[in-house]
């Protein structure tokens, strides 16, 4: 294996670790640094707002209660009220994360995201028909959700199949079911009267307000059994980004790597727009992020994950100290943040001369 | 990490044969005569449907007479629909081919995110309440965040991705703070619901005279940059090389997509797939020479959007569906099928 990148940089730092039994495994040491810190970032920053509330707890004892030695109204606290909310923060940012660096990746676009491909908003169309329409329970509504995206993204993939799906064509088709969805959305919610508006208003924005285990254990299995899948299917998702072609002559089989892995972020997306509404350019952003903290080519799957995770659970932490407890929806935030944090990195980036 | 066009497509437009040219020429007029045909329907049809020989009557002889005036009300929002649609069309074929990716619209810049920011700080913040007040307000926002826009990307180092990342990262923070006020403030979710369909139904006299001015003079330098834009299609290098001066050419396509999306978005809300489609559409028949694409996009933006707006009233009557939602419910499909129909001519 080469350390060599297609892009004319200078190759990053890699090395090559060995293992007793013969295999080799490439360690990009930059990206694994960047791992590391977000992921000490994500868990100290979810401490932190395990302690964040109406009855603030100190992270020492936050992390003495999460062991199991903590006081009983510190374990109620904790442990029933919000870390199943921390918990489906970490796994919906993650979700998000790999969704998004997933779609980039297949579109072989920045812009190709699930937000921007119609998948958000065709939960939040499945999530609207359940409010406006029959007024539906939290839970019918993550139904509706579910369902809504799952649909959307099986549309999109059907439209776009042609003797194999084309990445421009799968994005063109995208924006035109997105569209179309959209209008439908603005339709039902000028049809809405204005409870129903409001309420519409605050899941369309994606929130984290009262989310217990009920929502978290779904998202775990999901998380279990799709992120390891598509981590075996990394190395063929950097092949196809030179082009189908290319990567059909190195042995990739990209209809089904594509068909699996687009089957596997529909999913994520869907289950994570479910969970939490359409959390705005998480899936967006984070990858972009990603990809300009470990400055390494291809799809960044785990740093992108874990930049989603760290993105919403600092989101939601900052909308609870601005605004006080379940005052504006973590999507608020998230758009805030991603958005000016990419600001940032772009005109830095620029200012170092990189692009 | 654009889509960029594969490299035979990128060689240089030959001058299209004269036999070509004047099918092109002969497509065009013929768009112009569709167009005067649906802005006649758009005045004839309605709730109260007209005859042709009325509206005849209400636009030549205008005498003050029930018909007449509804004639006068329709010219008012036939124009408009005109204006806005070519605007609208016109913009996103300049940013595609400024940005070099399909997906640049409007939105993409963060024109509309500036627009109805500004709309939404108007209406909590200052007390507006009427549609002809939001306009200077709306245009401001965008024009506002257009210049933004092209600053963080880059300004005179602009790259097409850094431009589109710079509008979508504002695009985000602008949204998560409409999103805030409008949790906030149920008075303001009331008139934002409507106003961010998009609809043609509120235009006066006054709202036309307020953009007119805009329209036309970013129309005339939108189409006068589609020699430049030519050139800039195929890649900074060789456009360099053939002696185009890349900056001022981005410079003043952004510019001019910022007015003509500004304007039109403070007209009538934001319409979003109109600036998206039209262009796909058009040249999936013109091949990628903009000298024929902006053309057939300014005209053909306005057959789509006020053909919309027609069938928009003509399905919910006696009210009607706003012409955004009938643009993108009629266009969507279309578009689908475009796109699945051949492999579309790429930028």
């Amino acid at each position: 294996m080469t350390t060599r990148t297609t892009t004319g940089k200078p190759a990053p730092v890699t090395r090559s670790v060995r293992t007793p039994g013969g295999l080799s495994v490439r360690l990009d040491v930059r990206a694994f640094t960047v791992v590391v810190l977000l992921l000490v970032a994500a868990l100290a920053a979810s401490v932190v707002l395990i302690g964040t509330g109406d009855f603030p707890i100190p992270a020492v004892d936050v992390l003495k209660t999460l062991v199991g030695d903590g006081s009983a109204s510190q374990e109620f606290i904790v442990n029933d009220l919000r870390l199943p909310r921390v918990l489906v923060g970490l796994l919906v940012g993650a979700s998000l994360g790999l969704g998004g660096a997933l779609f980039q990746s297949i579109s072989r676009n920045p812009l190709g995201s699930p937000d921007v491909l119609g998948l958000g908003q065709g939960s939040t169309a499945g999530a609207l028909v359940m409010i406006v329409l029959f007024s539906g329970s939290a839970n019918q509504v993550a139904l509706g959700a579910l369902v809504g995206g799952l649909m959307t993204g099986l549309a999109i993939y059907l439209l776009a199949w042609k003797r194999g799906v084309h990445g421009y064509r799968l994005v063109l088709v995208g924006i035109g079911v997105s569209a179309i969805v959209t209008a439908v959305n603005g339709y039902l919610l000028t049809k809405a009267d204005i409870v129903d508006a409001a309420r519409a208003v605050v899941w369309m924005t994606g929130s984290l307000n009262g989310r217990d285990w009920e929502q978290v254990w779904p998202l775990l299995v999901m998380c279990a059994v799709l992120v390891p899948l598509v981590l075996g299917h990394a190395r063929g998702l950097r092949m196809m980004e030179m082009g189908d072609d290319v990567s059909y002559a190195l042995g990739v089989r990209v209809e089904r790597t594509r068909l699996l892995l687009m089957l596997a972020a529909v999913l994520l997306t869907a289950g994570a727009t479910a969970a939490a509404g359409p959390v705005g350019f998480v899936a967006l952003t984070a990858p972009q992020l990603a990809r300009r903290l470990t400055r390494s080519p291809g799809p960044n799957l785990v740093p992108s994950m874990c930049m989603g995770a760290t993105l919403l659970i600092v989101a939601d932490w900052a909308s609870q100290r601005a605004f006080g407890a379940d005052q504006l929806p973590v999507g608020v935030v998230t758009g805030v943040l991603g958005g000016v944090y990419l600001l940032w990195l772009l005109v830095t980036e620029r200012k170092a001369g990189r692009i | 990490m654009l889509v960029d066009s594969p490299p035979e497509q990128r060689a240089e437009i030959a001058p299209a044969p004269p036999t070509r040219r004047a099918i092109r020429a002969f497509g065009l007029l013929a768009s112009v005569g569709v167009l005067v045909l649906v802005a006649l329907a758009s005045i004839a049809i309605g709730a109260k449907a007209l005859p042709l020989d009325q509206v005849w009557h209400g636009l030549f002889h205008d005498s003050g007479t029930y018909a007449d005036v509804v004639v006068a009300d329709r010219v008012s929002r036939t124009v408009l629909g005109l204006l806005v649609g070519a605007a609208l069309g016109l913009s996103g074929a300049v940013l595609q081919a400024l940005t070099r990716n399909p997906l640049a619209d409007p939105g993409l810049l963060g024109i509309n995110a500036g627009a109805s920011a500004a709309v939404v700080t108007a209406i909590t913040y200052f007390g507006v309440t009427s549609l002809s007040g939001y306009v200077w307000f709306a245009f401001f926002g965008a024009a506002a965040v257009g210049a933004l826009v092209w600053f963080l990307g880059g300004s005179r180092g602009a790259t097409p991705v850094r431009l589109a990342l710079a509008g979508t990262a504002i695009s985000a923070a602008l949204y998560g703070y409409l999103q805030a006020v409008m949790i906030m403030d149920d008075a303001a979710l009331g008139k934002m619901r409507f106003w961010t369909v998009g609809s043609l139904a509120s235009a006066t006299d006054t709202t036309i005279k307020q953009v007119v001015p805009f329209l036309a003079v970013g129309t005339l330098v939108a189409l006068a940059l589609a020699q430049p834009l030519n050139a800039v299609a195929m890649g900074d290098d060789t456009a360099r090389a053939l002696g185009a001066n890349l900056n001022r050419t981005r410079a003043l396509s952004m510019a001019a997509a910022t007015v003509l999306c500004g304007a039109a978005t403070a007209a009538c809300g934001p319409i979003v797939f109109v600036g998206l489609m039209v262009p796909h559409v058009v040249r999936s028949f013109t091949g990628p020479d903009l000298r024929w694409i902006l053309p057939y996009a300014t005209v053909l933006s306005p057959v789509l959007l006020l053909g919309a707006d027609v069938l928009g009233r003509m399905v919910a009557r006696p009210a009607e569906l706003q012409v955004g939602i009938v643009t993108a419910v009629l266009g969507g499909p279309v578009f689908i099928y475009l796109v699945r129909r051949r492999r579309t001519a790429q930028l």
